[in-house]
C-alpha cells in the first residue's frame, strides 16, 4: 500500500484491531472519532449480552446455495466454509449465532445500492446464518464470492470476502469482520484488509484451503477459526459482581 | 489466560441490510404488549464529521429490564425476568441518518458491591467507514442516579451531555404498560444524537482490560 494517514484511536488490542481513521479507506475520514476513547471497566452491562438469547435459525439458513427458496441452486463454485469460534484462551464459544453475507459468484450483492453491471443470480440471496455447536464449530455451504469494484480509489476492487457477524457471550465480545481467501492477489491492494495493523492480524482474517473439508464430487473446503474478545469465564468472580448479594446489598443504594 | 490472536474487526460495509436487517433480525420494537415498565421511544440521528446524517449505520442496543435484570445466564441475581423481553435491539439508520426505537426504561444495575449504575442502554454503532464498532451508552436526563453514575464520572464533565438523552416535553407520555390501542405519540420520547466526529462528538468507550 502507498502511504496513508493512520489515526491513533483504536478500540481493543492495537496490535490487532484497525484504527478508526485509516485514510486509504476514504469512508473513515469523516466518520472516525477524533476524541480519545474513554476507558471504562467492564460492568454487568458489558459482561452480559444478547448472544445466548437470540437464536432463531433453521438448518436451511446455513445453505446459501439453496436458501433463496426458489427451488433452484446458486451458480458458482460450491464451497464449504467451516471452523471454530473460540475465546482468547482457546475455549469454544458454544451455541452462538453467526450471520454471514456475501456477493454472488459474479461479485454482485442483491442490495439495492449495488448497481454495477454484473449479473444477479435469482437463486442466491447471499445471506446465511447458523449457530455454533458444543465444540464451537460452524459450517456454511455457499458459492465462492466474486471480487467487485468500488469507488474508493481508481480501479479499486474488493478481494473476495464473506462478512461475518458474531455476538459471543457478552456485549464486550461483539465482532463484525470479513473472511478472506488464501492466495487472493487483491489482498495486498485492499485498504480494508490492510487496515488491520499487523501481519499477524491480517493473516488471522484469511481462510485456508482445507482438503480434509473438501467433499469429493461436491464442494471445495475452506477453514477459518474466529477468536472473540471478551471476558474470561473467571471475570465475574474476580469482580465480585455475580450472584444475589449484589442486588440486595444495602450499601448498593 | 489469553494467548490466541483475536480476530480483527472489519467494517460492515454498505451491503449489510439484507442480512442484518432481515425482518426477523432487525428489531426497533423491543417490547410486547405485556412488557413491564415505562414505555419510551428514543429518537435521534447518527451524524458524521460534516454534520450530515449517516444513512448506512446500525445501532445495536442492550439493556436490562425494568427491575435492572439482564436476560443473560451470568446475571444470577434474584430479580424478576420478563419472559417477553430480551433487552436487545438492532436499528438501521434511515437515509437521513435518523433512528428510532421503542423500549422500556431499564432499571438501575449494579456497578460493584457498593454502587449502582444509573439506568442506561448500552449501544454499539456499526457502519460503513467504521472499521471497528463504537461502544457508547444512552442515559436519561430525568433519572436522579445519572448525576452519580460511576461510568459517567469517568467522562470529562463537559462531554457527559453527549451520553444523556433529553426527555421531549412536547410528548407527555404516561407511566403505564404498553397497549396497542394507545396512540404512539403518547410515548415518553427521549432525543439523543450520535455524533461520530467533530463538535459535540459523542463519547465512545474503550472497554478496559479484562
Amino acid at each position: 500500500m502507498s502511504t496513508t494517514t493512520i489515526g491513533d484511536i483504536v478500540r481493543g488490542d492495537a496490535e490487532v484491531f484497525p484504527p478508526y481513521l485509516y485514510e486509504a479507506y476514504r469512508s473513515t475520514i469523516r466518520r472516525a472519532p477524533t476524541c480519545a476513547l474513554v476507558e471504562v471497566p467492564l460492568t454487568l452491562s458489558e459482561l452480559t449480552g444478547p448472544g445466548p438469547v437470540i437464536s432463531a435459525v433453521t438448518p436451511e439458513d446455513a445453505d446459501l446455495t439453496r436458501n433463496a427458496g426458489t427451488g433452484g441452486e446458486a451458480m458458482g463454485q460450491r464451497i464449504i466454509v467451516t471452523g471454530r469460534v473460540l475465546d482468547a484462551s482457546g475455549a469454544p464459544v458454544k451455541n452462538t449465532l453467526i450471520e454471514v453475507w456475501q456477493a454472488n459468484s459474479a461479485g454482485r450483492y442483491i442490495h439495492r445500492r449495488d448497481q454495477w453491471p454484473a449479473p444477479l443470480d435469482p437463486n442466491f440471496l447471499g445471506i446465511g446464518r447458523c449457530k455454533t455447536n458444543d465444540a464451537g464449530e460452524y459450517r456454511f455451504l455457499t458459492v465462492m464470492p466474486g471480487a467487485y469494484p468500488w469507488r474508493n480509489h481508481p480501479n479499486a476492487w474488493r478481494p473476495a470476502h464473506i462478512h461475518f457477524s458474531l455476538f459471543g457471550n457478552a456485549w464486550a465480545s461483539r465482532l463484525v469482520t470479513q473472511m478472506y481467501f488464501a492466495g487472493d492477489p487483491l489482498l495486498p491492494l485492499d485498504p480494508i484488509f490492510n487496515s488491520a495493523p499487523t501481519e499477524r492480524a491480517r493473516q488471522a482474517m484469511i481462510a485456508a484451503y482445507a482438503h480434509d473439508v473438501t467433499e469429493p464430487e461436491w464442494a471445495l473446503g475452506w477453514r477459518w477459526d474466529i477468536v472473540l474478545d471478551g471476558p474470561d469465564a473467571t471475570t465475574f468472580e474476580d469482580r465480585e459482581i455475580r450472584g444475589q448479594t449484589l442486588g440486595s446489598d444495602p450499601r448498593g443504594v | 489466560m489469553k494467548h490466541l490472536t483475536l480476530t480483527a474487526s472489519q467494517t460492515v460495509g454498505p451491503f449489510f441490510h439484507d442480512c442484518l436487517m432481515r425482518t426477523d433480525a432487525a428489531c426497533d420494537m423491543l417490547i410486547s404488549d405485556t412488557t413491564e415498565g415505562q414505555r419510551i421511544r428514543i429518537e435521534g440521528r447518527v451524524i458524521d464529521g460534516d454534520g450530515a446524517g449517516v444513512p448506512d449505520a446500525v445501532l445495536e442496543v442492550w439493556q436490562a429490564n425494568r427491575h435492572g435484570r439482564y436476560n443473560h445466564p451470568s446475571d444470577e441475581r434474584d430479580l424478576p425476568l420478563d419472559p417477553g423481553f430480551t433487552g436487545y435491539g438492532r436499528i438501521a439508520t434511515q437515509d437521513d441518518g435518523k433512528f428510532c426505537f421503542t423500549t422500556i426504561k431499564p432499571g438501575a444495575v449494579p456497578f460493584d458491591r457498593r454502587r449502582l449504575q444509573a439506568p442506561h442502554i448500552a449501544v454499539a454503532v456499526l457502519g460503513r467507514g467504521l472499521l471497528n464498532h463504537l461502544y457508547t451508552r444512552i442515559y436519561f436526563d430525568d433519572e436522579t442516579l445519572t448525576a452519580s453514575d460511576p461510568i459517567l464520572q469517568r467522562v470529562p464533565t463537559e462531554r457527559r451531555a453527549t451520553l444523556i438523552a433529553r426527555r421531549d416535553s412536547s410528548h407527555p407520555g404516561r407511566e403505564a404498560v404498553y397497549r396497542p390501542d394507545v396512540a404512539p405519540q403518547r410515548d415518553v420520547v427521549y432525543r439523543i444524537d450520535i455524533v461520530l466526529q467533530g463538535a459535540n462528538e459523542t463519547v465512545f468507550f474503550e472497554l478496559a482490560a479484562r
